[in-house]
């Protein structure tokens, strides 16, 4: 059976989509969460310098050492990035936009120069060939495992041990750095730690998807997580979730449209981002315009019943306490006017005589409430 | 040496070298300018952002025309730029998500979008793939001469916005709240510069690609920081840094070899931003390691004529001799070539200690002198 789910070249596919997912989204969630995502964007365009050198050194594109030795392309970014901003010549947005654009470079003109013997094109670089990394395998056990599976589950097991054995330090690096480097935990090491791994996963990944698409799956399903829950557990929990379910059903959806897979999977990323942003339950843009509204309505029925309640009894009443002084008055537009009363006398606050709108027992007592919140009495 | 001259044939051939440099100078310029409204903004990595997001309206401009028709492309490029430029506004605004990981989604899931609708476009009967995929990486042979004038109108009305709205941009950009104090409409010029670069993006993606563009638009404004002070003549240089970076990575790249403008472009003006970052003077690292030593070798000298200041007072005896591991025990061991540049300005001099036969010194007349002055007057 298991020898049945490795030839199956779609299962392979989605594996290798779902592994480049957690292993992103483990990551992704402290980085997110720490205000360094876009070091993401960086490190991923500059392993393509680190992995052209180490093949035109050693020949080879898979192994151990093949690996670490292109991520430390990702982690000289981010040291030299630091260098640069440490000058004060340029800010750390810029230096970041400086560094990594001159490695890629590099990268892609090493690439092309070497073209007859390298078997990556530029173009491939950018979007990844999820769809062939079974063509690669090696026999592990008796079993045809293709490399990129091999690779990937090893770092994803990496990941997972370090997210899960730091947790503790990871949380309060990122939320109290200055409380973690009191305590001695070295804040500054533990991220420099988490981008070095983030480099390592993205090349092991980059077979898969290529440069840019790595990113979504890093910063997109923990963003996502971000909005739905305010504990970090949780949003690790949803971030690795929906990635996996952005591989699958990208996966679903490139084949039926026949598009790229890297590409699809990436963009359902953000359709889950997407639906999130409109429809969480605190945060999400429908559920604060609902709450919004609802604020909205219940200011203007304690507007009404105060107005009522200031005129009630007076002689200015007959001229005062009808819906025409609300619209002229107050200045509301008619339809708040018409929708405040209509409210009021749903609520039983306001009942009707002619044009006349009178505040009922219940709608005194809230008129009370407001002005004498503390029940002293107003003499 | 024969690449040099295949590009000097090239250059005299009129026609299609003509255009090419006329039209990286143009872009290259144009990106320049704009771009140190993005530096001195801090918002080098919207660029990024901005420069990926472009890739689903380059394919949707050819999927609507058909064609390689650059007036679409452009115009889906920029709407697409804008509609992530406003995706990005909406994260931030409406999300507690920070402002980089909006940048990273609306980045990665952009570009995602633009790889699926790429794979999309090269399954389109016509075969201008070859003209798509040059957005990626920028081919500034593949600019025709009709394209130019798109390129000086879009380059026109860039530089007729920015100097009809210059007192404007300027305030906005060094001190908004002042701005917004004097009752500028602060967002609406923020939104009409973020718009130029947005423009300036999507017209230099012929040149740079949407990978590499963000260097294009930082790295000539960072390099033109370092020699300047003043905004005007920080717009200026940038542009002609720009050029010139334009020119020659066009140049380079059509000598063959199958590379791509951008990555040479950018390597171009990455060693422009170094050169300006060691060269440039009073700011530059040169100058500013140069002032360190000075000052360096200042201090160790007036300590050592402090201590032999000291001894002399205390023994009462101007010509008090000191002794070299005297000396080191009171101050530590002096800097190499300190003692020796003491002896040269004349500020003290060797003398012999008989019977002791290390060596000694004492102060001249100008070393009491200059160590009394460095007291500050002190008794």
């Amino acid at each position: 059976m298991i020898a049945a789910f490795l030839d199956s070249t779609a299962a392979m596919i989605v594996l290798t989509g779902v592994l480049v997912g957690v292993s992103g989204a483990l990551l992704g969630t402290f980085l997110v969460l720490g205000g360094r995502a876009m070091l993401t964007d960086a490190i991923s365009h500059a392993i393509v310098f680190g992995i052209i050198v180490v093949w035109l050194l050693t020949r080879q594109m898979a192994g151990p050492v093949q690996v670490i030795g292109a991520a430390a392309a990702g982690m000289l970014t981010v040291l030299l990035s630091e260098a640069l901003a440490r000058t004060r010549l340029v800010r750390t947005d810029a230096a970041i936009g400086l560094v990594f654009p001159a490695l890629f470079s590099a990268g892609v003109i090493l690439i092309a120069l070497n073209a007859r013997n390298v078997h990556i094109d530029t173009e491939s670089v950018l979007l990844g060939e999820i769809g062939f990394v079974w063509l690669e395998t090696v026999t592990v056990a008796g079993l045809r495992v293709p490399v990129a599976v091999l690779t990937l589950a090893a770092v994803l097991a990496v990941n997972l041990a370090f997210v899960l054995g730091f947790w503790k330090e990871l949380k309060l690096a990122t939320f109290d750095p200055v409380l973690a480097a009191a305590l001695g935990f070295a804040p500054g090491l533990m991220f420099h730690a988490l981008l070095a791994l983030t480099s390592v996963t993205a090349v092991a990944a980059f077979d898969a998807v290529g440069a840019v698409l790595f990113i979504a799956f890093v910063i997109v399903p923990p963003a996502t997580g971000f909005l739905l829950t305010r504990r970090v557990g949780r949003m690790a929990g949803l971030a690795v979730g929906l990635a996996a379910a952005s591989a699958g059903a990208g996966y679903a959806l490139a084949v039926r449209w026949d598009v790229s897979i890297a590409g699809m999977m990436a963009l359902m990323t953000g359709v889950f981002f997407t639906l999130a942003l409109l429809l969480a339950p605190d945060q999400g843009l429908i559920a604060r315009a609902l709450h919004l509204r609802a604020e909205r309505a219940a200011n203007d029925a304690r507007t009404l019943v105060a107005h009522l309640f200031t005129h009630q009894h007076t002689a200015a009443m007959d001229a005062e306490n009808t819906a025409r002084a609300l619209i002229e008055h107050l200045r509301w537009p008619e339809a708040r006017a018409r929708a405040a009363i209509l409210s009021g006398l749903d609520r039983d606050l306001v009942r009707r005589e002619g044009p006349l709108l009178w505040l009922t027992e219940k709608g005194q007592a809230m008129a009370r409430g407001i002005f004498d919140p503390a029940g002293r009495g107003t003499g | 040496m024969t690449a040099v001259l295949e590009a000097l044939g090239l250059l005299f051939q009129p026609g299609i070298v003509q255009t090419v440099v006329l039209g990286a100078a143009l872009l290259g310029g144009l990106a320049g300018a704009l771009g140190a409204f993005a530096v001195l903004r801090q918002q080098s990595l919207l660029g990024d952002a901005l420069s990926h997001a472009t890739l689903p309206g380059v394919c949707l401009g050819f999927l609507v025309a058909g064609s390689r028709d650059l007036g679409a492309i452009l115009l889906g490029a920029f709407l697409a730029g804008g509609l992530a430029a406003l995706s990005i506004m909406l994260i931030t605004r409406a999300t507690r998500l920070k402002t980089d990981a909006a940048l990273g989604i609306v980045l990665s899931v952009f570009f995602a979008a633009g790889v699926v609708l790429l794979t999309v476009a090269q399954g389109q009967p016509g075969a201008a793939q070859a003209g798509l995929s040059t957005f990626l990486f920028g081919q500034a042979a593949a600019i025709l001469r009709t394209d130019l004038w798109i390129m000086s109108g879009v380059a026109a009305l860039a530089a007729g916005t920015l100097a009809a709205l210059w007192k404007e941009v300027k305030l906005v950009t060094f001190d908004p709240d002042y701005a917004r104090a004097l009752g500028l409409p602060v967002l609406l010029i923020e939104g009409v510069v973020t718009l130029l670069i947005a423009l300036a993006i999507v017209v230099g993606l012929q040149l740079a690609g949407v990978i590499l563009m963000v260097a294009l638009l930082i790295a000539p404004a960072a390099a033109a920081r370092q020699w300047v002070r003043s905004l005007g003549a920080m717009v200026w240089l940038s542009a002609g840094l720009g050029a010139a970076a334009g020119i020659t990575g066009a140049l380079i790249s059509a000598t063959g070899r199958g590379l791509s403008t951008g990555p040479v472009v950018v390597l171009v003006a990455s060693a422009l931003v170094l050169a300006s970052m060691l060269l440039a003077p009073e700011r530059g690292l040169i100058w500013r390691w140069g002032r360190a030593a000075r000052a360096r070798r200042g201090i160790a000298g007036r300590r050592v004529l402090a201590a032999f200041h000291g001894l002399a007072e205390a023994h009462d005896d101007p010509a008090y001799p000191t002794e070299e591991g005297m000396l080191t025990t009171l101050i530590g061991r002096p800097g190499p070539g300190v003692m020796e540049r003491l002896e040269r300005d004349g500020m003290i001099r060797r003398v012999d200690h008989p019977p002791e036969t290390t060596r000694h010194w004492e102060l001249t007349e100008r070393g009491h002198d200059r160590a009394k002055r460095d007291q500050g007057g002190r008794p």
